[in-house]
């Protein structure tokens, strides 16, 4: 203890000192969510009452206390644990604020209070559960079905790469390339915001793979031609022919003309 | 007949030339042509040799497109078409992007500077109209440009159309659905156009003939003429010491010119094999096989053909009404007015301005844009309608990346085409003139030189200093044309037609700012020598 004692007022301690606390809450923290998210595997009925809780704490202002909805917001009996984990999961609900559609936000809870209040939701009536992981291995899909079947059904407003579009007054399709195979299933199944719902009878379980699967192919597989300019079409490519090139060529044309003096 | 025989290796390849094809008059015409220097001056280069590179790409892609609208399934390497049913040209397409070695490279490389192309075109279209070269003896030269515009356009609608993917399917539609608006003949012309019902399987053989033969030969043809005017024409030039509308003050084509052209045609290769090579054009494999019935997000026409498409976003749907039962589609077809409309416009304002202006006379000096602020005042105000018209095409991404509502956007983009060039008229006119206005200022007083003198009585004076002449010729010495009233015709009257001429000259030139004279300027220096401080004191006040 001595050796510490007499180091204490060394200028680096407080450096030292702080680079511990550091690591030992990010240490904590780690620790932490790993049981947690371990814990979300094993949702139990009791998940029901701590839901109730959390939503009686978040939800309820708009949706209502238990769940009827209000002027504020839509009821949510019969919408399933699907569009909770959807919802919740991609940090759109509880809504950051009013506009014309919710946007997405570091997710306010963790996978187990979002299980929780899912439990809770899906409690209240029967509706869309969270998908099994075997609909979502994009691996057994078919890229090629699934592409045909977002041109016909998704491409109009999410882009045929899911680049994402504009909507009416404000509204717009997301861009696709980073949403995970579940919150991409949850979103077909259970219709968000402005998109419309792909029941099963619709899509099939297998349908709604094969589309995950082409999402997945085109956003994960490099762009064979170059840098993609944002997926977004003849506006970027004009865009940067006038912005880049021609700023080019007009440097060399200065370039060419100024030697000659 | 010469009499004495060369006896070198150059010299006696000269002497074959020259004996058979009488080379020396074509090295005597076009090799002393003089070309002066300046950058914007090599605009028109440009697209000349993108041309080339497009010319050069292109033949390449023939060699391995198929231009036809068989159906087949995709066998290829790009998993996510694999098995989809899909055409001909489409899997060609597909073939030269993934399997033909380089072709994706050159296929790049022939979009992007097909871009560059028509961009090129364009900017060189607008020196040439804001420094007044199109006057006389240019104005055909000025007409065979604007075809040359738009025979670019449809150089480029027609090749993006050939690869039957959706993005290029859904451009037929549009365009399938204009000739549709136009009234008696619409259908018609559609059918004939497609075949029978769109989009039929012919489309793509009859749009490959016209982008790889009819419309390249006559691009030729009219660059051909263009270069020939221009050699005839000789070049223009700035206003400057020692250049008149007698000379022309350069370089000549050989040897100076033709080498720094050649290495300049390289830098340009050089520069879209770069652009080529790192940025992804028309990824055609992302948009599918075409159908009628999808269409994406973001579906946009090349730039070139944006500002049309821009248009039929943002004319309001009851522009179409019935009469008699025969629907008038002025929701579509006005596309088709106001693309008319406005090159209709660029054909006539040589010959406009110089009827206005009652000027016959050749032009070799061009004009710098402020000492002609009505021209150069138009000539924003047309930039801003079609730059809002072509924002208007991508209204939508705008829309998103900016977090707007689209309605609104539309909104916004149809006051400012009303309302846009008008006022881009009046702040350019106002700024011309403010600017001649510094012009004067300095060319009678001279230079501000931010160094301040104290007098001996305590006054505070600003030391100007005088221009060097060639600074000051710059300045002072450019025609500017003024205010002609409306004067009798031959046979003594002043016909309804020369009232409104000089009605429409008064508004060009109400408020001309006169260049300085020479009196003036001579009245200047005598007051610098004599009472310095009097002069800055009267005009600063």
């Amino acid at each position: 203890m001595k050796l510490l004692a007499d180091r204490r007022r060394h200028p680096m301690a407080l450096v030292v000192l702080l680079l511990v606390g550091l690591l030992m809450t990010g240490g904590a923290y780690a620790l932490f969510t790993q049981t947690s998210s371990a814990k979300a595997d094993t949702a139990s009925a009791s998940d029901v009452d701590e839901g109730k809780k959390l939503f009686a704490a978040n939800c309820a202002t708009c949706h209502g206390l238990s769940g009827e909805g209000s002027k504020a917001g839509p009821g949510l009996i019969g919408v399933g644990a699907a569009a909770v984990d959807f919802q919740v999961g991609t940090g759109r609900m509880p809504l950051q604020s009013n506009g014309p559609q919710a946007r997405v936000k570091e997710p306010q809870f963790d996978e187990e209070q979002t299980a929780q209040l899912a439990a809770y939701v899906a409690s209240l009536g029967p509706g869309p559960a969270v998908p099994e992981d075997e609909n979502l291995d994009a691996s057994k899909g078919d890229p090629a079905a699934g592409g045909s079947l977002f041109r016909t059904n998704c491409a109009m407003c999410h882009n045929v790469v899911g680049a994402g579009g504009a909507l009416t007054r404000g509204k717009y399709a997301p861009n696709l390339a980073d949403v995970s195979e579940k919150h991409l299933y949850e979103a077909m199944q259970t219709g968000p915001q402005n998109m419309p719902i792909f029941n099963d009878a619709n899509l099939t379980p297998d349908d709604k793979r094969d589309v995950i699967a082409y999402v997945k192919e085109v956003s994960d597989t490099p762009s064979p031609g170059g840098f993609k300019l944002g997926s977004l079409g003849p506006v970027a490519e004009g865009l940067f022919i006038w912005f880049f090139g021609l700023s080019a060529v007009i440097g060399l044309t200065v370039w060419l003309s100024s030697r000659a003096k | 007949m010469s009499t004495t025989q060369p006896t070198t290796t150059i010299g006696k390849a000269a002497n074959f030339a020259e004996t058979r094809v009488g080379a020396s008059v074509l090295v005597r015409e076009f090799g002393r042509k003089i070309f002066p220097s300046h950058w914007s001056f090599m605009l028109g280069e440009v697209a000349l040799y993108s041309f080339v590179i497009v010319i050069l790409s292109g033949t390449f892609l023939t060699f391995f497109f198929t231009p036809a609208m068989g159906e087949m399934h995709y066998e290829g390497p790009w998993a996510p078409l694999r098995g989809v049913e899909i055409s001909e040209a489409y899997n060609s397409t597909l073939a030269i992007s993934f399997e033909i070695r380089g072709g994706l490279f050159i296929r790049q490389m022939h979009h992007w500077g097909a871009l560059l192309f028509v961009a090129a075109l364009s900017i060189h279209m607008l020196r040439v109209f804001f420094t007044g070269a199109f006057r006389r003896p240019r104005e055909l030269n000025w007409i065979v440009g604007v075809l040359l515009v738009i025979m670019g356009m449809a150089a480029g609608f027609t090749g993006y159309s050939l690869p039957d993917d959706l993005l290029s399917g859904n451009g037929l539609r549009i365009i399938d659905g204009i000739v549709k608006s136009l009234p008696l003949v619409g259908t018609y012309l559609s059918f004939f156009i497609f075949g029978g019902e769109f989009p039929g399987t012919d489309i793509v053989a009859r749009l490959y003939s016209l982008h790889i033969m009819i419309v390249p030969a006559l691009l030729i043809a009219l660059i051909g003429i263009h270069l020939v005017f221009v050699v005839v024409h000789k070049h223009t030039q700035y206003p400057g010491a020692g250049n008149t509308e007698k000379n022309v003050v350069g370089e000549p084509v050989l040897p100076t010119f033709a080498a720094k052209g050649g290495g300049f045609f390289f830098l340009i290769f050089g520069l879209l094999a770069l652009i080529s090579a790192l940025f992804t054009i028309n990824p055609i494999w992302n948009y599918g096989p075409y159908d009628p019935s999808p269409v994406s997000a973001g579906t946009q026409p090349d730039w070139y053909i944006g500002w049309a498409d821009g248009f039929l976003r943002i004319v309001p749907g009851w522009l179409e009404f019935y009469i008699a039962g025969w629907p008038i589609s002025l929701n579509i077809n006005s596309a088709v007015i106001v693309m008319g409309g406005v090159f209709g416009a660029m054909f006539i304002y040589p010959f406009f301005e110089s009827w206005l202006l009652k000027d016959k006379r050749e032009h070799h000096i061009l004009d710098r844009p402020r000492n002609n602020p009505t021209r150069t005042a138009i000539g924003v105000a047309g930039i801003i309608f079609y730059c809002n018209m072509w924002a208007a095409a991508s209204g939508d991404i705008i829309a998103v990346f900016f977090q707007m509502s689209l309605n609104d956007m539309i909104y916004i983009f149809r006051i400012v085409f009303f309302l846009g060039p008008i006022i881009g008229y009046m702040i350019t006119k106002r700024m011309c003139i403010g600017l001649q206005r510094k012009d004067r200022e300095i060319a009678l007083h001279g230079r501000e030189t931010a160094n301040i003198i104290r007098l001996p009585h305590g006054e505070f004076l600003e030391r100007h200093e005088a221009l060097p002449p060639h600074k000051l010729w710059k300045l002072t010495a450019f025609e500017s044309p003024t205010y002609t009233p409306a004067e009798p015709n031959a046979e003594g009257k002043i016909t309804g037609l020369e009232k409104f001429r000089a009605k429409l000259s008064k508004f060009f030139f109400e408020d001309r700012v006169a260049p300085v004279t020479k009196q003036e300027l001579e009245a200047s220096h005598h007051d610098h020598d004599s009472v310095e401080s009097n002069t800055h004191n009267q005009i600063g006040h």
